[in-house]
């Protein structure tokens, strides 16, 4: 099966061509097939989240190379990027970042939205499916805030799998909730991946959700110390 | 959602509508910044419309005269001997406009001109008994001059229909001669001429100087009066465009033999005073709409600060830099727009009042009211382009946001 994401000489550093120029990744090579559900580990600071940055098209690497379904992207223009991330990317944040000013449905609405240009029905449908699915239909209609933390990170998964992406990326997304939540969280994920093969990359610190990823990725010090494909190891 | 608004109005509106407190805040201070404006211009439009069509309705816009006559002084002699080296300024003596009746035909053929008006005007003393006053005798063709000046609109007493037997004065001169409608008046002049007319009508221009002065008669009586059979000392005319009187003035003076005042020279003050009304106007508007701007500039960018996770998680989305930019630009807009609606019912409420209570000694407004619609509707669209405008830094500050850098703040 042909990569859904190759990464072959990444490079990230900060304050290039100053004194205090930093390399946060030092050649990163890794290639993630569609399907896979992928555990990002390893200590604050050693580049998980800059990696994910880039795989997500948020930022640009200094040098290397990164391909989404074959297609290079390092040297694709701001707008093609912006383009290929809204329909080929999802994202879950730690934060949950609900955008306050809608209901639930909305917030689910928001990437069909942005891509579309104008609400319609399809989309309203499409959202009341999504929230269904993560049991929060019955809350479509509230606020962001007036929801628990769980509650909210599921609707930021229901939205982040609104325009049905190839690839979800998710920084920690139980992070910040209480045990039950964060399993139940996890659960939705996995769900989502054995039912419609959605590929995920998840940064976690959390070794037991780890653990029941079909994948983990160690990153030390802007290097990969550690690749382990527990499919291969449980067959 | 509403289908017919597209992402950008959306959201603005949303953030609008979220953040009602710094909204309420500024659309408050569009409103009273609009406010000002429509009250200050309604006023100022309304006093010199008033004060343009009282000078207009009770003088002409163009005055034709004879040429004033002049000294010439005499030359140097080849011999260096000057015969006279003082010139003495010479008399002006009541003159015809020379081929006057030529000159009114072509007045009256000219495009521009609307009304043309042979009148005879001179000084005369008016006596009835033991009272005299001198006064200004204006000699006219009723059916043309009181088309020019509207006399019969500012008939008091009696009425405007004039004899060759009958005057019309002003309300100051009948009282000081102590006649009404009906009674006789002697009118004598220098040039010798004596007639015993009979009060018409008594009219009030609403200027004390000009009710005492002013007094209209038949061109045929005043030629005999004034000595000038057969001649008329102004011709009197009302063009199509009163702003370009002057214009059409120099125009005729440069190919005919008579001098023409426009009321533009002739009023010269009011129109300085025009020009100082509009120029403090101009610079109230400019300080109150850089105000209004900068309002609109600082809650943007305060907004910009508040939203930029939303922006972040947006532009995560796939939301491009243009749509952000739209977004703020919109909101910009919006709070213009509104904040102008507000204020263009606030000042229009204020001029209701205003006129409602400021009132003259007996009771009578001050001066009508001239409110347009499209004062309203210009205040509107400066406001929301001025709203637009104030909107662009703030925007552009969104639209640069690096989304990394605002997710994670």
């Amino acid at each position: 099966m042909a990569d859904l994401l190759a990464l072959e000489g990444i490079r990230k550093s900060y304050n290039v061509g100053t004194p205090v120029e930093t390399e946060v990744l030092h050649g990163i090579d890794v290639t993630i097939r569609p399907g896979e559900f992928v555990a990002l580990m390893g200590p604050s600071g050693s580049g998980k989240s800059t990696l994910l940055n880039i795989i997500g098209l948020l930022d640009r690497p200094t040098s290397g190379r990164l391909s989404i379904h074959g297609e290079d992207t390092t040297q694709l223009s701001e707008a093609s990027l912006t383009s290929l991330r809204g329909h080929t990317i999802g994202f879950v944040f730690q934060y949950h970042y609900l955008i306050s000013a809608f209901t639930a449905r909305e917030n689910v609405m928001m990437p069909m939205l942005v891509d579309h240009g104008r609400p319609d029905a399809a989309m309203e449908q499409r959202a009341d499916e999504l929230l269904d699915w993560v049991d929060l239909g019955k809350w479509r209609n509230n606020r962001a805030l007036n929801m628990s933390g769980g509650q909210q990170q599921r609707v930021a998964i229901a939205r982040a799998l609104a325009m049905d992406p190839a690839l979800l990326l998710a920084d920690e997304p139980t992070g910040n909730l209480d045990t039950v939540s964060a399993d139940a969280v996890f659960d939705l994920m996995r769900r989502f991946n054995t039912e419609r093969g959605t590929t995920f990359l998840i940064v976690t610190h959390n070794h037991d959700l780890a653990g029941r990823c079909d994948r983990i990725i160690q990153v030390v010090d802007g290097r990969i110390t550690q690749d382990q494909d527990r499919r291969v190891k449980a067959k | 959602m509403k289908p017919w608004l597209t992402f950008a109005w959306i959201a603005a509106l949303r953030f609008l509508a979220e953040g009602r407190m710094q909204s309420g805040f500024i659309l408050s201070g569009i409103a009273i910044g609009v406010g000002v404006i429509v009250f200050m211009s309604a006023m100022l439009t309304s006093v010199q419309t008033n004060f343009t069509n009282r000078v207009l309705t009770s003088q002409p816009q163009i005055q034709l005269l004879a040429p004033q006559e002049v000294a010439r002084p005499l030359r140097l002699h080849d011999d260096g001997v000057i015969e006279a080296a003082i010139v003495q300024q010479p008399t002006q003596r009541i003159l015809s406009i020379d081929q006057w009746q030529t000159i009114l035909a072509t007045m009256r053929a000219r495009p521009d001109v609307v009304i043309a008006s042979p009148t005879v005007s001179g000084s005369a003393l008016a006596v009835r008994g033991d009272a005299s006053r001198s006064v200004g005798i204006f000699g006219m063709e009723p059916d043309s001059y009181f088309r020019i000046v509207r006399v019969p609109d500012y008939i008091v007493a009696g009425n405007s229909d004039l004899g060759s037997d009958d005057i019309l004065v002003g309300l100051e001169l009948a009282k000081d001669i102590g006649a009404t409608i009906g009674d006789k008046v002697n009118v004598a002049t220098a040039a010798g001429g004596s007639r015993t007319l009979t009060i018409r009508g008594i009219f009030d221009l609403g200027n004390k100087g000009a009710n005492e002065r002013n007094a209209y008669v038949a061109l045929r009586t005043a030629q005999s009066l004034l000595g000038l059979l057969g001649g008329v000392t102004t011709i009197d005319l009302t063009v199509t465009d009163v702003y370009a009187a002057e214009t059409i003035a120099q125009d005729i003076q440069a190919t005919l033999p008579v001098e023409a005042d426009s009321w533009i020279k002739t009023n010269a003050q009011f129109f300085t005073a025009i020009r100082a009304q509009n120029l403090s106007s101009a610079l109230i508007r400019i300080f109150v709409g850089l105000s209004v701007a900068f309002g609109i500039a600082a809650v943007l960018v305060v907004s910009v600060l508040q939203r930029s996770k939303d922006i972040g998680i947006l532009r995560a989305m796939g939301c491009g830099r243009g749509q952000i930019l739209r977004v703020f630009l919109i909101q910009g807009g919006v709070l213009g727009f509104v904040g102008s609606l507000a204020g263009s019912a606030i000042g229009a409420a204020a001029l209701m009042v205003w006129h409602r209570y400021a009132r003259q000694a007996d009771g009578s407004e001050l001066f009508p009211l001239y409110i347009e619609p499209s004062l309203f509707v210009s205040s509107a669209a400066l406001a929301t382009i001025t709203g637009v405008i104030a909107g662009i830094v703030p925007a552009l500050r969104a639209a640069s946001l690096d989304p990394v850098d605002a997710i994670h703040g």
